[in-house]
């Protein structure tokens, strides 16, 4: 067995006297596109709803939820899928958003949320990330389909077009500063409002003062 | 005994609107063996005009569109927008100060839990046949018809 293998590596590692450098260099060419489309191809496997939600906390939990919005069924016909809100389209920020996604897998593999309650009690931290990333991309998946320079406010309801006006074409806000819970269903969200947060640290310090 | 009297009124009336061959159930009057097209759902008002309340104690309806808006021990959606930190983003009437009040008329410092579902109360409106005639009088009218047959009225 070992004698096989150190012939093996004695072999690999000897140079190639009798293949053309052009062979080689072709031949890596065409084994790279190969793999890299492969790989490409593994990528784009993973990018469709039917991967997303394969696994029965994604089935089960938020895409059932999915279903009743205009982002699942609407008169024009037109959806939105998971990777289209939840994957970038650039590659790098693909890549990167692919890697955090391993972590996801780590949970699904140890059953962080394998129930619809583990789920529910760690749904306002998966959430909290999702909202992060919006306001640190100023919502680019929402804007790879809607473009505020389209957006004609004219042609929306009074309500909308006055936020829209106010604080959208301003820059003031992003689309998921006010357009939460737009494809699933919000988690309890009396932990999350930042200003009672605020105001319960600052009645807490005071509390604190008048003991002293 | 009111219970006897309350369903021989249903059975009065009730036996009057078939005898008057009149629309009796949301099925209209297709036979019950046959399958009836159900009519298109009409279009809800989101004009975002409110609307005028038909006396002084009524919910005001919902001039505007509620799809999706989440109501649940988890989230109000309809707070978002009607709450008293809210309403300077969302230039939304705040829910008026009834809504802080329990049964016993206390006020507390947050919505009531017993007006928290607020489409028990508040709803949307659409352009819909009604299936019976509406006889409601407004109570200016009522009061105009009673200064104008005995010269006193409020
Ligand atoms: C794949 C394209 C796509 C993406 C991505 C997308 N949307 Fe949409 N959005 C749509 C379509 C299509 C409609 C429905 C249009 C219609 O009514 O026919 C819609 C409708 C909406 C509406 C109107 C809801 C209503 O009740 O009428 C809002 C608000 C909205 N989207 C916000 C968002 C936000 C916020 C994001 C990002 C988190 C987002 N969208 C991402 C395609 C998309
Ligand atoms: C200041 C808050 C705010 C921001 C920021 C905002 N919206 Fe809205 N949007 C609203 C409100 C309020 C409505 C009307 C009420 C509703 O639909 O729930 C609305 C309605 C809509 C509608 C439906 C319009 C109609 O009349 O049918 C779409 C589509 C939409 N928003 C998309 C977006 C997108 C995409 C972005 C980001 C580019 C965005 N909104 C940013 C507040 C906002
Ligand atoms: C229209 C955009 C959109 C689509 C389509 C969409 N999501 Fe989401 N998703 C969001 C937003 C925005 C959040 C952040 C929480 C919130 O606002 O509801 C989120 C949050 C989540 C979360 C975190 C838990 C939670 O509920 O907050 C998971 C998991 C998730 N999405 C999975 C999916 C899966 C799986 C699909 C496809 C079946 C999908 N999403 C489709 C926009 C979308
Ligand atoms: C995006 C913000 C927003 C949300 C969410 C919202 N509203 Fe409103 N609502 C308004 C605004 C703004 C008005 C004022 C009239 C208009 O522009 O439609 C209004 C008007 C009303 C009125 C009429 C008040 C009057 O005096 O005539 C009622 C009732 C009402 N809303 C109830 C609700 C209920 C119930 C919900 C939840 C199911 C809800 N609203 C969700 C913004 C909102
Ligand atoms: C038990 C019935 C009931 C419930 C539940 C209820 N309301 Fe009301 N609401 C009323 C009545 C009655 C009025 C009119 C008289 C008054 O102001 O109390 C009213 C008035 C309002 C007004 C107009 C206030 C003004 O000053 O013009 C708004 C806005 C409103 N409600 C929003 C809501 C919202 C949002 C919720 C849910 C959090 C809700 N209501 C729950 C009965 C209800």
């Amino acid at each position: 067995m070992r004698r096989l293998l150190s012939r093996m590596w004695w072999l690999l590692s000897k140079p190639a006297t009798h293949l053309s450098l052009g062979f080689l260099t072709l031949g890596g060419f065409i084994m790279g596109v190969i793999f890299w489309g492969g790989f490409n191809t593994a990528l784009e496997l993973t990018n469709t709803e039917e991967f997303c939600t394969g696994c029965h906390e994604m089935r089960d939990n938020v895409f059932v939820e999915l279903q009743s919005t205009v982002h699942y069924s609407n008169a024009s016909g037109v959806r939105a899928t998971c990777p289209d809100c939840h994957v970038p389209h650039a590659w790098s920020s693909k890549i990167a958003r692919k890697m955090a996604a391993s972590k996801e897998v780590y949970g699904k593999i140890f059953g962080t949320i394998s129930t619809r309650e583990k789920f529910e009690a760690k749904r306002l931290d998966l959430a909290q990330h999702e909202w992060a990333r919006f306001e640190a991309n100023d919502s680019l998946e929402c804007r790879n389909c809607h473009s505020s320079e389209s957006m004609d406010v004219t042609l929306q309801s009074k309500r909308a077009s006055e936020a829209h006006e106010r604080f959208l074409l301003t820059g003031e806000k992003t689309c998921i500063s006010c357009h939460k819970g737009i494809a699933h269903e919000l988690p309890d969200m009396s932990g999350a409002q930042e200003d009672h947060a605020q105001n319960s640290a600052v009645l807490q310090s005071y509390l604190k003062e008048l003991e002293n | 005994m009111k219970t006897i009297l309350i369903s021989a009124f249903v059975v009065v009336t009730a036996t009057a609107a078939f005898s008057e061959n009149q629309v009796a159930t949301l099925r209209g009057k297709a036979p019950l063996a046959e399958t009836y097209t159900a009519p298109t759902f009409p279009k809800v008002d989101n004009s975002d005009v409110r609307q005028v309340r038909n006396y002084p104690e009524q919910p005001p309806v919902i001039p505007h569109k509620i799809d999706g808006y989440q109501i649940d021990t988890k989230f109000n959606k309809c707070l978002d927008c009607h709450s008293r930190t809210a309403i300077e983003v969302s230039q939304a009437p705040m829910v008026s100060i009834t809504h802080f009040m329990d049964r016993d008329s206390q006020f507390l410092a947050s919505v009531s839990p017993r007006r928290y579902f607020c489409t028990q109360c508040h709803v949307p409106q659409a352009e819909g046949q009604p299936l019976l005639e509406n006889t409601f009088v407004d109570v200016d009218q009522v009061l105009d018809y009673i200064k104008s047959n005995e010269g006193g009225g409020q």
